[in-house]
């Protein structure tokens, strides 16, 4: 009864925010909406939308409207949905999701001068000598530094396993950071091994290879879902080392049907957590769950810090929804590098590089729930 | 005899008439001279696409109409294409980064495509076709598997006009322009539709003077009965072999093209699925129809652009599509309706022929 | 010694998994004689329907299993009467294509349904794990059922196309249609026979799938299904022994390749180890010797 009265109201949030969709500034949400990435994809819009509704709710001057597109998480088809939101009339990106066709995409944005926020594309290439690209995620090499400093600095271990996938760009840039700090900082890595393929996979091989050279702390690089089968073969197999994830880990405890006792005392690094106890996340935790039935993951997160990012932007900039893309995008730079957000994913300001500076915190699980470490 | 050639000779004609008259209506779209007839920003980027998605679907009929094998992994000599036409178009930029040669890196992209994957298609052919039927599919997408797999683990940088070369180690000295999983970064778009356009016109005065000639007739005559082709001679080994390198180098050089359109390109994009996507296409315009092969392209590229409208459903809506049009197009019922319509015009101008 | 056993183990597990799936492949090629690319999307969707039943209904899982099973069958028999047998006469690419065509609808129909977040499976065999030699190897039950499943099933179903009069049909069917037809089987509902049961056991390799490995999302039948296809062509397709030994044999090739080759080139050994035995063997290792005619 609550789910549909929750879906009543936010029908009639969107028959309302549509009547007064007149004056909306058009923001344009790429992402694999379907395919194999598409929980990815439908995190980011869903996401958005709730951040847009809510700011629309508020009847203020600022009222946005999200048009989404898919692109199955490939260039081709991001660079196709891209000239198709333009010509919809969008006037900025918060776009693409994911990293690949964020390369693709960026590179056209930043000719054509239409003003992107990438919410999770987190390939460090995507960024560099493109001036009107931002991102609200971490880039990949900062998290593999981000890791290694902390393995280091708190002693989990002195012998490391990596096991990453080697068909995708994420885990590869955050894996060569990671490894380049290890040497820096004197951490051995005993064990590497790589997969290629996300769904299904058998890890016995790998991590055999980390049992073997005796690993304490195994790092994992990689989405939650093929973590959850390397957790579960690990169990199997009765090899119990440290677990230390990044923030595509994030998620493992919202598995439908995921025994979370496998990951007890997985560590991870992760600027967002669902079951964390402040008033801003509760709302959007249970807004998104009447929604769409699901616990949001940190893509959800980072499209709804997004687009409140973009709403502070818009304000300074003076943008509104007649502003063309193309004079709208240097107002939008200078204005990104002077607002401050506190968002989901913490407090957030950025530099001229498009790079966020905020802070990942480190959490650990205990009885199935984060709990923050040390 | 005679009728027969004459016959092919306007169906050819009539090919590159529709493939000019499309182009100048794009190029008259484009340049918005007449008001209101304009393109879409959303067809204008898909402009270079469409024209690889033509190659490849033209190339690849050539395989499995012409010569009548059934190839699964087409997307694979795309990808040597397109990674080392991508190569070369770079390394001429960090070579020679003062002179302004546009074209020619194009030109020399396109060319090493086509030669690379002409390689490739050797080396692939050699074991591929000694075997037949499913067999022959099932490792034509066990080598596209494995140019994927190869390619996620190569890296190269250069430095100046030094190239360098790694396997599985992603730290070399340089400008890195081959990332392993990462794809290609960096890489300067080169490609245009007037490019595509002449790939296309190219890629047509192959494949139709090649099933028009000597050689194209023992290629058709090993696809109808290999044993009986033989048997008058026919060098069964070298004409199928003949087939296969060229379908792979144009698709090479479609990949090339593809390649230098986008400032990434990853091995990811040369899965399974775009191979198949290819073979729909081919089979969707008629198996051996190289003019259907073109419509297909085209429209089935556009096709999922224009479904955007359906949101979340759209690909679900492609897939109805695709299958009603499978059943529709191969309904024994319309298929003989459709002959007898074919055949009544036939007769009629055949009447006026004889009149003539 | 233990380190080359407890691969191998985890070679034949995994292969075990590919074979029960390359069965009902190559049931399928062999009398119908289509490549059912939609075949690794039945096994999602039976997964699916298991999971589902156990979860939200809080069935058993036999049950689960059961549901999944008359699920599964009468989906198979709908697809083919929908979308294959329209197609008898038309060339077996224009099949090919439909079944591709088929297989974007189940999964985009199953992204709908169920939503792309994945799901873990909670596997339907839970009588622990076999521990050997101090533990230092292990077989899970799901192995040993797996392992059990595939035999059973194999004799089954070679039993069952050489002793039933169905069965007889389906080989008659499968060796010459028009003759068939002739001698007064019914080619129709033999076809339709052949879908029913290769989609009853997809379900069964569906949850068997997803009980090894516990993730489920619509696109989880993909890659598993072009595996078993080449595991299916590796024994020899249309053979339904071959099935089986292609399928471990793939799964022991993958495990070791990962293991003293390379764990970034596993599946490209895969594929080339398949080539290699094609070359020798054209038609797969347990395939009938294609004759050919003038």
């Amino acid at each position: 009864m609550k789910k549909i009265l929750a879906i009543a109201l936010a029908l009639v949030l969107m028959a309302t925010a549509s009547l007064a969709m007149a004056d909306a500034i058009k923001v344009g949400v790429i992402g694999p909406m379907t395919g194999p990435y598409a929980v990815y994809g439908l995190a980011v819009q869903y996401g958005a939308q709730i951040a847009a509704d809510e700011i629309n709710a508020q009847g203020g001057d600022i009222q946005f409207e999200i048009l989404a597109a898919d692109d199955q998480g490939d260039g081709e088809l991001g660079v196709n949905a891209y000239n198709d939101l333009l010509d919809k009339g969008v006037n900025i990106m918060l776009s693409t999701v994911t990293s690949g066709s964020c390369m693709a995409v960026s590179t056209v944005a930043n000719e054509e001068r239409v003003f992107m926020l990438t919410p999770s594309g987190s390939a460090d290439a995507i960024t560099v000598g493109k001036d009107n690209i931002y991102r609200v995620c971490f880039k990949d090499s900062a998290q593999g530094l981000a890791s290694a400093q902390y393995i280091v600095d708190n002693k989990l271990a002195t012998k490391v396993g990596v096991i990453y996938n080697n068909a995708l760009d994420y885990s590869i840039g955050i894996y060569n950071s990671f490894k380049a700090k290890a040497a820096e900082l004197g951490l051995e890595i005993v064990a590497e091994a790589a997969f290629s393929d996300d769904t299904n996979a058998d890890f016995s091989v790998q991590i055999a290879k980390m049992q073997e050279a005796g690993a304490e702390l195994v790092f994992l690089p990689i989405y939650y879902t093929p973590a959850s089968l390397i957790l579960a073969q690990c169990a199997s197999v009765g090899y119990a080392p440290v677990f230390f994830g990044v923030d595509g880990m994030d998620g493992i405890l919202t598995l439908e049907g995921f025994d979370a006792s496998l990951a007890e005392g997985v560590m991870l690094l992760t600027p967002f957590s669902a079951d964390a106890d402040d008033e801003l996340t509760r709302n959007f935790v249970a807004t998104y769950q009447a929604q769409h039935g699901e616990i949001p993951n940190q893509f959800a997160a980072d499209a709804y810090d997004g687009i409140y990012a973009l709403k502070a932007a818009v304000e300074l900039a003076g943008v509104t929804a007649d502003t063309a893309p193309e004079d709208a995008c240097d107002p939008m730079i200078a204005a990104m590098q002077q607002i401050t957000i506190e968002g989901l994913t913490g407090t957030m300001h950025w530099g001229a590089d498009g790079e966020v500076d905020k802070t990942p915190t480190a959490v650990v699980i205990k009885d199935g729930v984060y709990v923050g470490a040390k | 005899m005679k009728t027969r050639k004459s016959k092919s000779f306007s169906g050819n004609f009539i090919t590159y008439a529709m493939v000019i008259v499309a182009f100048l209506l794009c190029e008259l779209a484009l340049s918005g001279v007449i008001p209101g007839f304009k393109m879409s920003r959303s067809l204008k980027g898909q402009l270079v696409p469409i024209c690889v998605y033509i190659v490849m679907a033209v190339s690849l009929n050539l395989t499995v109409g012409i010569s009548g094998e059934l190839s699964l992994g087409h997307a694979g000599f795309m990808s040597v294409g397109a990674f080392s036409g991508i190569l070369v178009s770079q390394w001429l930029l960090s070579a020679f980064p003062e002179t302004n040669l546009e074209l020619v890196r194009l030109l020399a992209a396109l060319a090493t495509g086509g030669v690379v994957a002409a390689i490739a298609g050797v080396l692939i052919g050699i074991p591929v076709l000694r075997l037949r039927g499913d067999y022959l599919a099932i490792v034509t997408l066990a080598f596209g598997e494995i140019i994927r797999n190869l390619l996620n683990c190569v890296y190269f940088s250069f430095e100046g006009a030094n190239l360098n070369f790694s396997f599985l180690d992603p730290n070399l000295p340089g400008n890195i322009v081959i990332n392993g999983p990462m794809g290609a970064i960096g890489v300067k778009k080169l490609a245009s539709f007037e490019a595509g356009f002449i790939l296309v016109l190219f890629t047509l005065v192959v494949v139709l003077n090649l099933i028009n000639s000597r050689s194209g007739r023992a290629i058709m005559a090993i696809r109808d009965n290999r044993i009986a082709a033989e048997s008058v001679g026919i060098n069964v080994t070298k004409y199928r072999m003949l087939a296969f390198v060229i379908s792979a180098a144009l698709a090479g050089m479609a990949g090339a093209l593809y390649g230098l359109n986008y400032s990434t390109v990853q091995a990811a994009k040369f899965k399974f699925d775009t191979s198949i996507l290819v073979l729909v296409f081919v089979v969707l315009g008629g198996i051996g129809n190289i003019r259907g092969s073109i419509i297909a392209a085209t429209v089935l590229t556009i096709l999922p652009e224009m479904l955007r409208e359906f949101g979340n459903y759209r690909m679900l809506i492609y897939a109805i599509v695709l299958i009603v049009v499978m059943l529709v197009t191969n309904n024994p019922m319309l298929k003989s309706t459709l002959d007898s319509l074919k055949g009544k015009i036939f007769k009629k101008s055949v009447k006026e022929g004889d009149k003539a | 010694m233990i380190q080359f056993l407890s691969y191998l183990v985890n070679g034949i597990s995994l292969g075990s998994v590919y074979a029960i799936i390359a069965l009902g492949y190559s049931m399928v090629y062999g009398i119908a004689k289509m490549l059912n690319f939609a075949h690794g999307d039945v096994i999602m969707i039976g997964a699916f329907i298991c999971f589902s039943a156990t979860q939200y209904l809080g069935v058993p899982a036999l049950v689960g299993v059961l549901l999944s099973v008359a699920v599964c069958t009468v989906l198979g028999i709908t697809i083919e009467r929908l979308a294959y047998k329209p197609l008898r006469s038309a060339t077996s690419l224009a099949v090919l294509i439909t079944a591709i065509g088929m297989s974007w609808l189940l999964q985009n129909i199953a992204l709908l349904i169920w939503g792309a977040n994945p799901k873990s499976f909670k596997s339907v065999i839970d009588l622990g794990t076999l521990v050997l030699f101090g533990g230092q190897l292990r077989i899970t039950s799901e192995t040993i059922v797996t392992v059990l499943a595939n035999i059973i099933i194999m004799i089954a179903l070679t039993q069952f196309t050489s002793k039933t009069k169905m069965g007889k049909a389906m080989r008659a069917v499968s060796e010459d249609r028009g003759a068939a037809e002739l001698m007064g089987i019914n080619v129709n509902a033999t076809i339709s026979m052949t879908f029913a049961i290769g989609s009853g056991l997809a379900a069964i390799a569906g949850v068997l799938l997803c009980s090894a490995y516990p993730v489920l999302m619509p696109t989880t039948g993909a890659m598993p299904g072009i595996k078993a296809f080449t595991a299916a062509v590796f024994g020899g397709i249309g053979s339904i022994p071959g099935a089986l030994v292609g399928g471990i044999l793939l799964g022991v090739i993958e495990i070791l390749g990962k293991a003293y080759v390379s764990t970034e080139l596993g599946d490209a050994l895969v594929f080339a180890v398949l080539i290699v035995v094609l070359l020798v063997k054209p038609t797969g290792l347990l395939g009938k010797k294609i004759h050919e005619k003038v």
